[in-house]
């Protein structure tokens, strides 16, 4: 069975591991509130999606 | 493959997809608008259009149709005498979805779906105007 000759370095296992990193997820703002918002997506910060469309009035 | 075979089983026998269908349309016609998943909200809008096209005809052998799937009588008159009525200008595209984000827990993609309320049904001409916008676009473009 074929089995690894040497033990790898730290340095050869993070150099390897440089390309795993996650993107941030990507985002518009939202054209009444100016927050970030997922594309698509009704807006959490205010509740509308495509201008006038107020869908669910959110209180913190 | 996965020829003909169209729609989601959602991970329930069909007997319990059946009766849950039965519910959230049920649910739908009574609230005029229910959150669940985006997928069931996928699903029930293909159910639900056909109940609303149902409504439109009226005639006895599609109000029995109708009850065939919603037993409760109030909400299915509803759905003849105030809900029907109001799409008689529109051939199909009677429900609208729209997506939430997430839910707490299994952080499932929520949706809001909701039967086009009254001062919105007058779709067709919004669409002329978009396109006369489109022909004044490509109008005053090629300058």
């Amino acid at each position: 069975m074929a089995l690894p000759k040497r033990r790898h370095s730290k340095s050869r296992r993070d150099k390897r591991r440089t390309h795993d990193r996650l993107s941030s997820p990507q985002t518009t703002l939202c054209p009444q509130c100016n927050e970030p918002k997922l594309p698509h997506r009704v807006c959490l910060g205010c509740g509308t999606y495509k201008g006038k469309t107020v869908l669910e009035v959110k209180e913190i | 493959m996965r020829h003909q075979k169209a729609g989601r089983k959602l991970g329930r026998t069909s007997s319990h997809r059946k009766a849950m269908f039965r519910n959230m349309l049920t649910s739908l016609f009574e609230h005029e608008k229910i959150e669940t998943t985006d997928a069931k909200a996928k699903e029930l809008r293909k159910i639900a259009e056909k109940i609303v096209t149902l409504g439109k005809k009226g005639d006895l052998h599609s109000r029995r149709q109708v009850l065939r799937v919603i037993s409760d009588k109030k909400i299915a008159k509803n759905l003849f005498d105030q809900i029907a009525p109001r799409y008689q200008s529109r051939n199909g595209g009677y429900t609208r979805i729209f997506k939430v984000g997430r839910r707490h827990g299994d952080n499932a993609p929520l949706s809001l779906i909701e039967l086009i309320p009254e001062e919105n049904v007058q779709k067709p001409k919004k669409r002329a105007s978009g396109q006369q916008k489109k022909i004044a676009a490509a109008s005053t473009a090629p300058k």
